[in-house]
């Protein structure tokens, strides 16, 4: 391990990705890592994520930009940086014919300072199936022996494309565990999930990412913070949303309304949530189904594609954002 | 925590012995090549339908090959039994031991995303390509040894008269069947129509190559264009080893035809290989 722990052992300035056909799949990505850091990627499917961390794992030349792992690019540098990284690909790559020892054995061979398969397979709750073929192993199984071989050269930098998915509940804590261990090591992991409680509990900052940009990044306290908490009631009988108080009064930054339920945005829940039981008390009418929720990764999350979807579709009613929508 | 320790690693792989104290295993391209090839033979072992073809159908079509000789008018030709059957056996081993073998290999690897996560490792694009054709070409190269000895033993075809052109012949047409099987698979969507894609260049190779029929048999003109197909150099130094009747210029431009045919496929390779499945 280095003793500079704030070295920067991931760079990724404005990268960009323009596949044959033309889709732009990344544009315009930068963030980097620090050494002992997890950084998640998360984003809907098609964000560009595994676009993204493919040009990381130098298995392709950007189309703009560049990326810079140990200082070196890792698509022409192979021979610097491939001894010290490891890769779990999205979807594992495995003859299906190899037992998961044949399997580990090949990839031991081709990895510099491997740890015995008798190490490694424990590691990742593979003991006892030595002998079976890879075919004939679970999706989740698939899924750790992927991570094994990711780990048998004790890589320093680690990227882990979606690796829980397809785990059960108990496989996907274990692979928990094992990330924080490598990180409390010095690894650097850079890893990409759907699963926000997954980015949540493991991440030590995050980028969200849409349509090949990164919307918003930082801890997760600080996309969390930047996001509006929500309040969600339905319209009483009788009632249009112009009979609402002053939206500016409670405080709130937008409104979304779907059917009779409306969906207030706003950075000061308390207040928001006050007057507008308030309002409700001298009314005198019930807020059924009233749901006041603080902002969480998730409102984040669907706040991003929220916006972008207002972007997309202006004219469909749906989104009656009054005041400007928040931009982190 | 000194932080002068492991300031090296990024300079392994060089050659000074410069690796710090945890990368004192690093790994070689010789070893990485032979961790994949062991794979890959592991795996030729268990594909029962690739067995059978490598193995099998060389060694048998040497026999259609001895009925179809007692047709043709070799003696006129100057031409033995054993060195018109000898190098069209080997030139079978080649098409169906090596390139049609490793078509299969190359697309089913391709499609089973091991090429893309082998390159996410240590092994370059060459070492994978390489790893992966050894137990085929160990194949072809141990088939083409048994048909040799055999025929030497059954039909009497005596010792070599140019060793030198018969092993030169082998390796070029060695190397050529993996580079173009690499190419071909490049045009290969599915693991099952590499049966398909493999086919002209198989069905080429026998007719015209001088393999099922020799080219001094063909008329003159068809058999000067046979002489610039890709598998002719091999076959024709091969046969030139036996008899020993290859001239000068003749031997000069099957070897030049042959390294041509070499060079075109791995330019080839470099434009049209696939490494990963198209989505």
């Amino acid at each position: 391990m280095r003793a500079n722990e704030n070295e920067h052992v991931i760079e990724v300035t404005d990268l960009r990705r323009v596949y044959g056909g033309g889709f732009e799949a990344v544009r315009g990505v930068s963030f980097s890592a620090r050494r002992g850091e997890v950084f998640a990627l998360l984003g809907t499917n098609g964000a560009g994520k595994t676009s993204t961390v493919e040009l990381l794992e130098g298995l392709a030349v950007p189309t703009g930009g560049q990326v810079r792992i140990f200082g070196h690019d890792p698509y022409t540098d192979r021979a610097a940086v491939r001894p010290r990284t490891g890769v779990m690909l999205q979807e594992g790559g495995f003859p299906s014919d190899l037992t998961v020892l044949e399997t580990t054995r090949m990839w031991a061979g081709s990895v510099s300072g491997a740890r015995p398969p008798q190490e490694i397979l424990p590691l990742v709750g593979l003991s006892g199936k030595d002998d079976v073929r890879v075919k004939q192993l679970s999706g989740g199984e698939r899924r750790r022996l992927d991570l094994a071989l990711a780990l048998l050269g004790d890589p320093e930098v680690l990227f882990l494309d979606e690796p829980t998915t397809g785990l059960d509940a108990e496989g996907r804590r274990d692979t928990w565990r094992l990330v924080r261990d490598l990180r409390d090591k010095g690894t650097t992991v850079l890893l990409t999930t759907h699963y926000l409680e997954e980015a949540e509990v493991l991440a030590d900052r995050l980028a969200i990412m849409h349509k090949g940009r990164i919307a918003t990044t930082g801890t997760p306290a600080e996309v969390t913070a930047a996001q509006p908490s929500r309040i969600t009631f339905e319209l009483p009988q009788g009632y249009f949303p112009g009979d609402l108080p002053p939206l500016d009064e409670l405080g709130v930054t937008g409104h979304d309304l779907e059917g009779r339920t409306v969906k207030l945005h706003t950075h000061e829940l308390q207040r928001a949530a006050t007057r507008l039981l308030v309002w409700a008390e001298r009314t005198g009418v019930e807020l059924k189904g009233l749901d006041v929720r603080s902002a969480s990764l998730e409102e984040a999350f669907l706040g991003i594609a929220r916006e972008a979807s207002a972007h997309e579709t202006p004219d469909q009613g749906k989104n009656i954002t009054t005041g400007k929508e928040h931009a982190a | 925590m000194s932080g002068t320790a492991s300031t090296t690693r990024g300079t392994a792989g060089g050659t000074a012995g410069t690796e710090s104290a945890r990368n004192t295993a690093a790994s070689t391209p010789v070893g990485r090549m032979r961790a994949l090839a062991r794979a890959e033979l592991t795996l030729l072992g268990r594909s029962r339908g690739t067995l059978f073809a490598a193995l099998f159908v060389p060694l048998v079509l040497p026999l259609s090959l001895y009925s179809a000789a007692g047709e043709m008018d070799l003696d006129e030709v100057g031409l033995s039994i054993g060195a018109m059957i000898l190098p069209g056996a080997i030139g079978f081993s080649l098409l169906f031991a090596v390139y049609s073998a490793l078509v299969g290999v190359f697309v089913t690897r391709r499609e089973e995303l091991v090429l893309k996560r082998l390159r996410t490792g240590e092994l370059r694009d060459v070492e994978i390509l390489c790893g992966a054709s050894l137990p085929s070409l160990a194949t072809g190269l141990v088939q083409s040894l048994v048909l040799a000895v055999g025929c030497a033993l059954l039909l009497d075809v005596g010792a070599p008269q140019a060793v030198h052109l018969s092993v030169l012949g082998l390796l070029l047409g060695l190397v050529l069947c993996a580079a173009l099987a690499a190419v071909t698979s490049g045009f290969t969507r599915t693991t099952e129509s590499a049966q398909v894609t493999a086919m002209p260049v198989v069905m080429v190779s026998m007719l015209g190559s001088g393999m099922a029929v020799p080219l001094e048999v063909l008329p003159d003109r068809l058999a000067s264009f046979c002489e610039l197909l890709p598998l002719t150099p091999a076959v024709t130094l091969l046969r030139g080893g036996f008899t020993g009747n290859l001239s000068g210029s003749e031997t000069l431009f099957a070897v030049a035809t042959g390294v041509a045919w070499v060079l075109l496929a791995v330019f080839a390779v470099r434009r049209w290989f696939r490494w990963e499945p198209r989505r």
